[in-house]
């Protein structure tokens, strides 16, 4: 079915990454209920936003008692990256009509990610669709499994789902944390979402906490080798 | 309007601006986002929002700032992660932490 060596090989490593993250959207689907979500507003979030960081977001805002506003917010902040990926992808995939918006909605970590990583146009085209789709489809079939088996286990708390939804969100950060300008960001974030606690509703240190990572970004000088491996570490 | 009702609201307009994201990259001309500042900013928005839930998530409960089992499940979770373990085994063994503890009291 595919001939091209370097195209099945990035192939393969469509189908693993797609089955890795796959398992991670049944804690999706989990804590999506324990957040106060329906079904069938749990599974509309992954088929409609598709985008795992965002869509922890949204729910852990709302979960916490913030203002929808605030979990929009949230939510289209963390998405602002999707736009960077789809500058780099569109050139590689050359995707018109049609094919355009569903690029697009596949525009995520996990397709930027392979589809770049690959030596040649076909396989670098290979890697993005198999992986994006692949995702799209294993993402959405374990959101249902974990919702509907959050639904069944009752209170959150006793499980530790409460727990699990930090460690999640501390998962994602984690690559991201190499550098010590991301560290000193990450560290500033925490003293003004968790300083703002007391005082703001539930959502808006978080928000606060991105406008500082704003003035870092915009302000300190870093260098193009600096900036080129952080470029990497981004889709890695 | 029932809180039932603003969440699919709240659900579909954070959708909707999530797909808007996606798709102005693949439309805009690609040297509008060349300047490396949005490519740097962007990327630390990224760390300072999740960081700040990390936080937000495991160290307060509404207005206040609380220390339960969370923190010792977050502690668990860093282990884990510098060990390599996968995502999955990340989030479970938080879960399985707090639930543990709180199950001894």
């Amino acid at each position: 079915m595919i001939d091209d060596p370097r195209a099945r090989t990035a192939v393969r490593q469509a189908v693993s990454v797609s089955v890795a993250t796959g398992l991670y959207g049944v804690s999706f689907g989990a804590l999506a209920v324990a957040a106060g979500l329906s079904l069938p507003q749990t599974i509309a979030l992954s088929a409609l936003m598709f985008s795992g960081g965002s869509q922890f977001a949204f729910i852990g805002v709302l979960g916490a008692g913030g203002t929808p506003l605030a979990a929009v917010a949230t939510a289209g902040l963390l998405g602002a990256r999707n736009a960077l990926y789809g500058v780099r992808v569109a050139p590689l995939l050359g995707a018109t009509g049609w094919r355009r918006p569903l690029a697009a909605h596949l525009t995520i970590d996990e397709s930027t990610a392979v589809g770049t990583a690959q030596p040649t146009p076909l396989a670098n085209r290979a890697g993005f669709w198999w992986t994006g789709i692949g995702v799209f489809v294993a993402w959405n079939a374990c959101t249902v499994a974990g919702a509907v088996l959050g639904d069944a286990l009752g209170d959150p708390r006793r499980y530790g789902l409460d727990a699990a939804a930090p460690a999640a969100f501390l998962a994602l950060v984690w690559p991201r944390l190499a550098g010590r300008t991301a560290q000193l960001t990450a560290l500033a974030a925490v003293v003004v979402a968790l300083g703002l606690t007391p005082i703001t509703p539930p959502g808006v240190g978080v928000l606060a906490a991105a406008l500082v990572a704003v003035v870092i970004g915009w302000t300190r000088p870093q260098t193009p080798r600096q900036q080129a491996a952080a470029d990497l570490r981004e889709v890695s | 309007m029932s809180t039932g009702t603003m969440t699919w609201l709240a659900l579909l307009a954070a959708s909707g601006v999530v797909f808007a994201l996606k798709l102005v990259g693949h439309l805009v001309p690609e040297h509008w986002l060349a300047d490396p500042r949005v490519a740097r900013t962007a990327s630390l928005v990224t760390v300072a929002l999740l960081a700040a839930l990390v936080a937000v998530q495991t160290l307060t409960s509404g207005y206040h700032v609380v220390l339960d089992a969370r923190l010792p499940a977050l502690v668990v979770a860093a282990v884990a992660l510098a060990l390599r373990a996968p995502f999955i085994v990340v989030v479970i063994a938080a879960a399985a932490t707090a639930a543990g503890l709180r199950a001894l009291g």
